[in-house]
């Protein structure tokens, strides 16, 4: 009986090392390839809200971090010119119908909106997911807007007495994004000191 | 059970079909069939997990002792899911940010493991082989069938992105059937899973009721 178990445990071991080289292996083939592809992914959200002539650097590789209010860490890459740094992106979140929005916002050194987009969310398909542009432009138009104008209190969506449109079935979404963008241009004029600096 | 190739492929495509038959697998039919292109990426990152981990077992059963072989066959089938989980995201990367979430789930799927239960357990090497592969073929039109209807109904396209899926080369399968913003929504949503799977499950059973054959309650089938 004792010799049985003995068996069985050998079988068992025996598969579990055997398979897990073949799995070690994969992960030593792979592994290089999917952190390059991460990177790529990094730096294909960066191009759509870092517009590629403002800077001559790669924003992906200039990376500062710097604490927000809450005391988390934030992840601000920086697009520089000549030396100046004249674009900034991080990642803002929003809480959305279905969990978190997460979304890059690019803004310039005046505190400029250079693009927001999307970059993960579970938002119902066909009302919430108009936040993506290959859907609807609304994702758009924050372009060029600042923390100025509009005014701060203007910094949110019709229904609550803003200005941003909502969607016709979906206000918890874009009231989401907006609070979310409202809140990384609040972010930047806080730490706007310690984000243009050059080190 | 014969050693019958012709039998294994037609059970594996139509009569014992995964899905409309044995319904096994019914989390990934529900969850990955928003559209026609997520079904056939599913369904074939699940045909690849059914043909290797059914040639592997059948090929390693002398090794596996009776007591310890589910742990075995589940550690096989999870292994396999890894290693194409790991292989999509490095090689086929705009796939796997639409499939990424679900590749881990075909672990759990039970279609694997009912094949090696069933039949990779007890047949040689090749009928094996081919018994997961056609099983994982039947699985995969049953999720593209199944995606197509809810992707026109909700969607209005049809295999709407599926040149990221299979390459440039296949746009032309992309295409809008009704105008946009016409869909019904709910068809792609969690309620359609179960609606056109009901729906698709009917049509199977009014074919077999013309084709005169015996009528077997839903997953009552022998496996």
């Amino acid at each position: 009986m004792k010799s049985r178990t003995m068996i069985h445990a050998v079988v068992l071991g025996t598969f579990c090392l055997g398979f897990g080289i073949v799995l070690a292996g994969t992960d030593l083939l792979t592994n290089d390839e999917i952190k390059l592809r991460a990177v790529e992914d990094l730096q294909a959200s960066l191009v759509q809200v870092i517009p590629p002539v403002i800077h001559d650097n790669n924003p992906a590789k200039d990376v500062i971090t710097v604490k927000d209010e809450a005391g988390k860490d934030v992840t601000v890459y920086r697009a520089t010119r000549g030396g100046k740094v004249t674009g900034i992106a991080y990642e803002i979140i929003g809480n959305g119908y279905a969990g978190e929005i997460h979304l890059i916002l690019g803004v310039d050194a005046e505190g400029k909106i250079l693009g927001v987009r999307a970059t993960e969310h579970h938002e119902t398909p066909g009302l919430g997911d108009k936040i993506n542009p290959a859907k609807t432009d609304w994702i758009l138009r924050f372009t060029g807007l600042s923390l100025g104008a509009p005014p701060v209190e203007k910094w949110k969506v019709k229904k609550d007495g803003g200005q941003f449109d909502q969607f016709s079935g979906a206000t918890i979404t874009p009231r989401g994004v907006v609070g979310a963008v409202r809140g990384g241009l609040q972010f930047f004029a806080a730490h706007k000191a310690q984000l243009l600096e050059i080190n | 059970m014969a050693n019958n190739y012709r039998q294994i492929v037609k059970d594996g495509l139509w009569e014992n079909n995964g899905v409309l038959c044995q319904m096994l697998g019914m989390c990934p039919t529900m969850a990955m069939t928003t559209s026609a292109t997520n079904g056939l990426g599913m369904g074939l990152a699940t045909a690849f997990v059914m043909a290797t981990s059914n040639l592997l077992i059948a090929a390693l059963r002398g090794f596996i002792t009776q007591e310890v072989r589910i742990p075995v066959y589940i550690l096989i089938i999870a292994s396999m899911v890894t290693l194409v989980d790991l292989s999509i995201n490095a090689y086929m990367h705009e796939l796997y940010k639409v499939l990424g979430l679900f590749i881990p789930l075909i672990v759990s799927n039970c279609l694997p493991l009912g094949r090696a239960e069933v039949f990779a357990s007890r047949e040689p090497v090749l009928p094996s082989f081919l018994d997961g592969l056609f099983m994982g073929i039947g699985f995969t039109l049953s999720l593209t069938a199944i995606g197509a209807c809810r992707e026109i109904v909700g969607s209005g396209t049809l295999f709407a992105d599926a040149s990221l899926l299979l390459g440039h080369s296949f746009k032309f399968l992309e295409t809008r059937v009704l105008p946009a913003d016409t869909g019904i929504l709910m068809a792609v949503l969690p309620p359609g899973g179960f609606l056109f799977t009901g729906l698709l499950l009917v049509g199977k059973r009014i074919l077999d009721i013309r084709a005169g054959k015996p009528i077997v309650l839903a997953g009552a089938h022998s496996v």
